[in-house]
């Protein structure tokens, strides 16, 4: 590696010339300020290991009982899906298909294919897919809003205060790890870095 | 080696969008170059930015009328039926003594997709009138337009875990209404507007920075 690399703002489109920059620092825009990148330690490691955790958490969060609603002897079992279904089948497919996207599929997406980059870069080996992987991930990250999801579910919950009993499941508490659980792993991850890794795998 | 370099008289430097390569491509507003290390398509700018842009954040206006007139759910208790609107649902909420709660929905759901829509018109104004206005603070404006938009998604969210909960016949029930789409539609569009903005535009007519 050249011990100065160039760079373009990605926002303003200056060039940079970024010297050695130290595990733990970023590098930033000359002119508009911008990060460019950030150099983390054990970047690798550390992602992949969020990520893994994070997927346990995914899969228990849609597969297990979510909320159950109590009202004068009924009870209502729903699952994080239960949603989206509700949604479809009152008429509704564009607003269930956004929730479906933005819930489900993008932070499925985005595990999955975390999980299938830094897998292989940590144990040393590399397959042709990794690349477009890796630029899929970019395109999805905007549409992952599981945080913001979970802003709605502490809302409902207050709008349902006064009307019935509420009996959280055990995906809901999943779902509440998740959210810290998959900021540190998107926080972790040096894109610098791997797209360095996987430009010279290729 | 961490630019690649194309043999001709008039190649500019460009960022792959989406791997940060250093991609030289042709001086040709249209032009562009495959990028050698993850193989997308590298324009200098993004294409037909600010009409694109505009297009889309025309749309997501008229989509925010009746998105805020319409109910986005209806809830039935004991066989008596009440509607609410994105408003009135915040105001449902400080009317409950959730005044916290009730200032976060407001924000997310009324005050960010306005805000989204203005700072984008401004910023498109802006550049077709070639201003070099402080040019550091509106980049500025577009990160946090970037950023704040999927917050807007809430509502959404609501109505999806309530119609999921509550559906009890004439016991209790919610159904999600015409609104929802519509306030659905806003957010997509103007989370796709912010995404076409190109803010290098508005550095291109900024001779002089005025900060630094």
């Amino acid at each position: 590696m050249s011990d100065a690399t160039l760079i373009l703002c990605h926002d303003c489109d200056q060039m940079n010339r970024i010297g050695e920059v130290p595990l733990g620092g970023s590098a930033r825009c000359s002119r508009c300020g911008g990060l460019l990148f950030r150099r983390i330690r054990n970047s690798i490691d550390r992602t992949l290991a969020f990520t893994l955790a994070g997927m346990v958490l995914f899969l228990v969060a849609n597969l297990l009982p979510f909320l159950a609603f109590k009202m004068q002897g009924q009870v209502t079992d729903t699952t994080l899906a239960t949603g989206v279904r509700s949604l479809y089948e009152q008429g509704r497919p564009l607003v269930a298909t956004l929730v479906l996207i933005t819930t489900i599929v993008a932070p499925f997406v985005q595990l999955v294919s975390l999980i299938l980059i830094l897998t292989p870069m940590k144990l040393g080996f590399a397959f042709p897919g990794q690349v477009a992987l890796f630029r899929t991930l970019h395109k999805v990250e905007t549409w992952s809003m599981m945080e913001v999801f979970m802003l709605g579910i502490l809302v409902s919950l207050v709008k349902l205060l006064g009307m019935a009993e509420i009996v959280p499941g055990i995906a809901l508490w999943s779902f509440v790890l998740l959210i810290p659980v998959l900021a540190a792993a998107n926080a972790s991850l040096d894109h610098h870095l791997v797209w360095d890794r996987l430009g010279r795998n290729s | 080696m961490s630019a690649a370099t194309v043999d001709g008289p008039e190649t500019l430097p460009a960022s792959c969008h989406d791997c940060g390569m250093v991609v030289y491509v042709a001086a040709d507003p249209h032009a562009y170059a495959h990028c050698p290390r993850c193989d997308s398509r590298v324009h200098r700018r993004k294409t037909d930015s600010i009409h694109r842009t505009w297009a889309l954040v025309i749309t997501a206006a008229m989509l925010y009328v009746p998105a805020n007139v319409f109910p986005v759910m209806t809830v039935t208790t004991l066989g008596q039926s009440q509607s609410d609107t994105i408003l009135s649902g915040a105001i449902y909420l400080l009317h409950h003594g959730m005044w916290p709660l009730a200032a976060i929905v407001f924000t997310a759901s009324v005050v960010v997709p306005l805000l989204k829509l203005v700072s984008l018109m401004g910023l498109l104004i802006s550049v077709q009138r070639r201003s070099n206005w402080r040019p550091r603070d509106r980049t500025q404006i577009y990160r946090i337009v970037e950023i704040v938009g999927r917050w807007s998604m809430v509502d959404i969210y609501v109505v999806t875990i309530l119609v999921a909960l509550v559906h009890l016949g004439n016991l209790a029930s919610i159904k999600a209404e015409l609104g929802a789409v519509f306030f659905g539609g806003v957010v997509v569009v103007t989370m796709f507007a912010a995404e076409t903005f190109d803010p290098r535009l508005i550095w291109d007519n900024a001779e002089t920075p005025h900060d630094r």
